[in-house]
């Protein structure tokens, strides 16, 4: 025996000893469904995006074709989606809400900026599927058919795709070039687009298809009766932004009224502005805060010098004038009348009281079902008929660009395993990664950016873009406010937080960067515990 | 803070990397070449705060002498845990004693290591609680006075954990252990008059006095760097929460020192040469109450015989630490 004094064994290391051993529950890498994701009605990975953008650089590629994987607007999004995500943004409890609208904007436009494309990456699938309609709907159906390798043609009724996003969202919202860019892209993937097209039979034409996607939107402007004298103005808000759109400077007059209380009654109020009219005036039944228009809308409307009267209707028009009643809230919140007549002057009156879709050309199509004037279809979005397929505002759901885009998603998938005769891929939700779950300890104090606006002189009188983007730097600042809720960001805290270096480090780019290593991990739970985006979990181990 | 504060709009400082941070900010435990001091496979309880801040403070001290570094260790979990004959964790020249001599042990080795003209050679002595503040301190005062170029390290986690949790003169007042029992009119540890270690040692006049937690990575390898920058005695005093001892959840150890900090309870500062040149203010202030509650030590104040008398004289000198140290988040002061 060849020992120091007094040793009569080998020293080793106490790796020998594997700790591993006295686990009870492990802790294992997850993935939760981040609020915004969960809450995005076109299914974007909006977590996993903001991912790539927080990088900067050529992470804002990276980020846009995160979004491109579900939506083909990123720059269209950015400026006129009504943003659940940020409402479902797990920020808003700890200071406030991440502008995620505004870094998917700087990173749409940079697509545009920068001539960034997307090609089909199967080979052609041999069939042919009709689009009807070029809205948002049918415009996103159309694109991931075409990326799924289908054979995808578009009649479009009108002289321009676009749908509501050209017709009825006011240029101060929706710039045209970047709208023309964005569906130009998907033009570019080999989509027949056949404008002036309006089918009034579906029927006939459906047995030239494979499958068909109908999404003629709700293009008509809903009536109500009220009592006008002869010389009277009465136009209807969709139809006058139509025309605005096309080039044509409805008359309106000096004072006018818009009856209603959606976005499309702002639009028109805003529109009315910005055409001379001197004094714009929304009339609505109800109060502010019930509303249906987006608040940031309101806002702005406001701002602009639109007046508002609430609780108000509408009893009889007449030349210059409005005969109005006061209405009250009931305990249901509704509105009652009171008797109470008031006037109100007005040299125009427009309606903004919704839109009615045209269903004259399903006619004839076995099978299919309307109800309240809209086409029921199942959770595939499949109508009655075999192979129709049906999305947007022609179905029954909240109507809103971003949902139109999400059907249309939805849609390619349900008709592409329609076609093949198999299931579609299932899709996967892991559990919510609700505030609960995060560490915020961690984050920095970290104030949101909004967006600059338009000056109002500008904005009273010109339909230039009323809301500015960000520059880049902002535009970083702001993706990087993201907490990554339920996912993994590579902050290193569980290979430092781990007192049985436990925790193995890839150092590799993405998103699994670590290793628990079971030899070792005695199952404290301290990275779970300690992991701010909740991207740990704790597993009991069978014993 | 006297740390460069990272700012980064995410996770700055306090998480313990980030991948967008340029590799020269990071942390020296978010790198892949960190010395692991104390590697796995040691025997320390699950969540121990002690092994977790050994490690913290070794490694820095690893990376700040370029490796050039001798340890040695008071008796203690540290040490039991870590060295079960003839198997080691640790991954640097390390030396064990007996439980009352370790800063006389480091001051030798210092002592040694000069006399061979070895100065690029430092040497770090560690002990718990029990081994700085009780048993050790006549050995730890000596080697402050003398000015032995030692930095001492004590992980303090309240109590003498090895040997079955009994009272140190580090206990805090209210606190069960098995010495201390929840009994009588007075149950749990007494108020007495306290013993911060930290301020006996500034009283030394030494270079460089310093506390930290392990909730605190970067302040804490800020101060590991900044002790091995000075020549002489230094003196580091870690908070190290103990699941075992304190009837905590294992998952809880770095939430009670996070929690100890920016209660008041533990007061995180600096001094140089008596006094005191920085403090870590509190960032999100809560009461005592938070911090005591998940901890079974003090499960006496709040069950069926809830003592708030109690909770208001531990709150009192919480309040007292924020006074004294001026700890209050800036705006607040
Ligand atoms: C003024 C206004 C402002 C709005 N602002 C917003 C907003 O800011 N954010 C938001 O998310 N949503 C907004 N919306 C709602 C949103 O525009 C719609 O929900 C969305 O456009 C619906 O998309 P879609 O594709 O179903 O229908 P549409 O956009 O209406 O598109 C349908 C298309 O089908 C064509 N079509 C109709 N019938 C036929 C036919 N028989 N044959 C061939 N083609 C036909 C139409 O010409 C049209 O191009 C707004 C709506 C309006 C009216
Ligand atoms: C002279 C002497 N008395 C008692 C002991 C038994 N003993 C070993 S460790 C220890 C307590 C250690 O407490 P502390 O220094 O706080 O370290 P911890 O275990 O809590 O980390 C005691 C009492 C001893 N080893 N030597
Ligand atoms: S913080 Fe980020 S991941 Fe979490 S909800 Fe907000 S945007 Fe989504
Ligand atoms: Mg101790």
């Amino acid at each position: 025996m060849d020992k120091p004094f007094a040793i009569t064994l080998d020293v080793g290391s106490s790796r020998a000893n594997k700790t591993g051993s006295w686990r009870t529950e492990r802790a294992v890498y997850i993935d939760r469904l981040s609020p915004c994701s969960d809450g995005c009605p076109a299914g974007e990975d909006v977590q996993g995006w903001l991912y790539e953008a927080e990088e900067g650089g050529d992470g804002y590629e990276r980020a846009w074709r995160r979004i491109m994987e579900d939506n083909p607007f990123p720059a269209v999004m950015g400026r006129v989606c009504y943003h659940p995500c940020e409402t479902a943004c797990n920020r808003a409890q700890l200071d406030e809400a991440v502008g995620i609208n505004s870094v998917e904007r700087f990173v749409g436009d940079e697509a545009i900026r920068r001539g960034w494309q997307v090609s089909v990456p199967v080979p052609s699938s041999g069939t042919r599927v009709l689009v009807v309609g070029a809205g948002p709907s049918g415009l996103s159906a159309a694109y991931h058919l075409a990326l799924r390798g289908h054979a995808v043609t578009i009649k479009e009724a009108g002289p321009m795709a676009g749908g509501m996003m050209r017709f009825g969202i006011p240029r101060y919202r929706l710039p045209r070039d970047v709208l023309d860019a964005e569906v130009q892209r998907i033009l570019d993937l080999g989509v027949t687009l056949e404008l002036d097209t309006k089918v009034t039979d579906l029927d006939a034409v459906r047995g030239d298809y494979d499958a068909v996607f109908l999404a003629v939107g709700a293009q008509l402007g809903k009536r109500a009766y009220i009592p006008a004298g002869s010389a009277a103005h009465v136009l209807d808000a969709v139809e006058m932004l139509r025309d605005l759109e096309a080039g044509e400077k409805p008359l309106l007059g000096r004072r006018v009224a818009v009856y209603g209380g959606g976005n499309t009654a702002m639009d028109a109020a805003r529109s009315a502005r910005r055409l001379g009219a001197s004094e714009a005036v929304v009339v609505y039944r109800r109060t502010r805060d019930r509303m249906p228009a987006h608040p940031s809308e309101v806002a702005e409307a406001e701002d602009e010098g639109v007046l508002f009267s609430w609780l108000t209707t509408i009893k009889q028009v007449d030349s210059g004038r409005l005969v109005v009643e006061r209405m009250e809230l009931d305990d249901d919140g509704f509105p009652r009348p009171t008797g109470e007549l008031d006037e109100l002057e007005a040299d125009s009156l427009v309606l903004a009281l919704g839109q009615d879709t045209d269903l004259s050309l399903l006619d004839g199509v076995p099978g299919l079902v309307v109800e309240d004037g809209v086409v029921a279809v199942g959770p595939d979005l499949m109508t009655g008929c075999p192979g129709v397929f049906a999305g947007g505002d022609m179905v029954p759901h909240e109507r809103s660009v971003t949902v139109a885009i999400g059907h249309g998603k939805r849609a390619a998938r349900h008709i592409d395993a329609w076609l093949s005769g198999a299931a579609p891929e299932p899709v996967v939700r892991p559990e919510l990664a609700t505030f609960d779950t995060l560490n915020t300890w961690y984050y920095s104090d970290a104030p949101r950016a909004h967006r600059p606006l338009l000056e109002r002189a500008r904005r009273e009188s010109t339909f230039d873009e009323v809301v500015l983007g960000h520059d880049e730097s902002t535009a970083l600042l702001e993706a990087r406010r993201c907490m990554s809720c339920g996912s993994c960001f590579g902050c290193d805290n569980c290979y430092g937080v781990c007192p049985d270096n436990a925790v193995i480090k890839l150092d590799r780019p993405g998103r699994a960067a670590y290793l628990i290593d079971l030899d070792y991990c005695k199952g404290c739970g301290l990275c779970v515990a300690e992991c701010p985006s909740g991207a740990i979990s704790m597993v009991p181990e069978k014993i | 803070m006297t740390f460069q504060e990272i700012k980064l709009y995410q996770t700055g400082t306090f998480v313990v990397g980030n991948r967008l941070l340029d590799p020269q900010q990071r942390s020296v435990q978010a790198r892949t070449g960190r010395s692991n001091s104390l590697t796995s496979g040691h025997r320390a309880c699950q969540g121990c705060g002690e092994a977790l801040g050994a490690r913290y403070v070794l490694d820095a001290a690893m990376r700040a002498t370029d490796g050039r570094l001798v340890a040695v260790n008071s008796t203690g979990c540290l040490e039991v845990f870590s060295t079960p004959y003839p198997e080691s964790s640790w991954q640097l020249p390390w030396l064990h004693s007996l439980f009352g001599n370790g800063p006389a042990v480091a001051s030798g080795v210092a002592a040694a290591l000069r006399a061979s003209g070895r100065d690029d050679i430092r040497v770090i002595g560690q002990a718990g609680d029990g081994g700085t503040v009780d048993i050790g301190f006549g050995t730890l005062s000596g080697m402050f006075e003398r000015n032995d170029d030692v930095l001492f390290v004590c992980y303090d986690n309240e109590g003498y954990m090895n040997t079955g949790v009994q009272r140190s003169g580090a206990t805090p007042p209210g606190a069960a252990t098995n010495t201390t029992k929840v009994l009588g009119h007075h149950p749990g540890n007494a108020f007495g008059q306290g013993k911060s270690v930290p301020l006996i040692a500034m009283a030394h006049e030494i270079p460089y006095v310093a506390t930290a937690t392990v909730a605190e990575l970067r302040d804490l390898e800020h101060k590991v760097e900044k002790a091995m920058t000075f020549r002489g005695a230094r003196y580091l005093h870690v908070f190290v929460p103990c699941p075992l001892g304190w009837g905590a959840a294992s998952a809880d150890t770095i939430k009670l020192a996070r929690l100890a900090k920016e209660t008041g309870i533990f007061p995180v500062f600096e001094a140089e040469g008596g006094q005191v040149t920085e403090v870590s203010r509190i960032r999100r202030q809560v009461p005592v109450e938070d911090y005591l509650r998940p901890q079974r030590r003090y499960a006496h104040l709040f069950g069926d015989n809830p003592r708030p008398d109690v909770v208001a004289r531990i709150q009192a000198g919480a309040d007292r630490n924020i006074a004294r140290f001026g700890l209050l988040p800036e705006g607040d002061a």
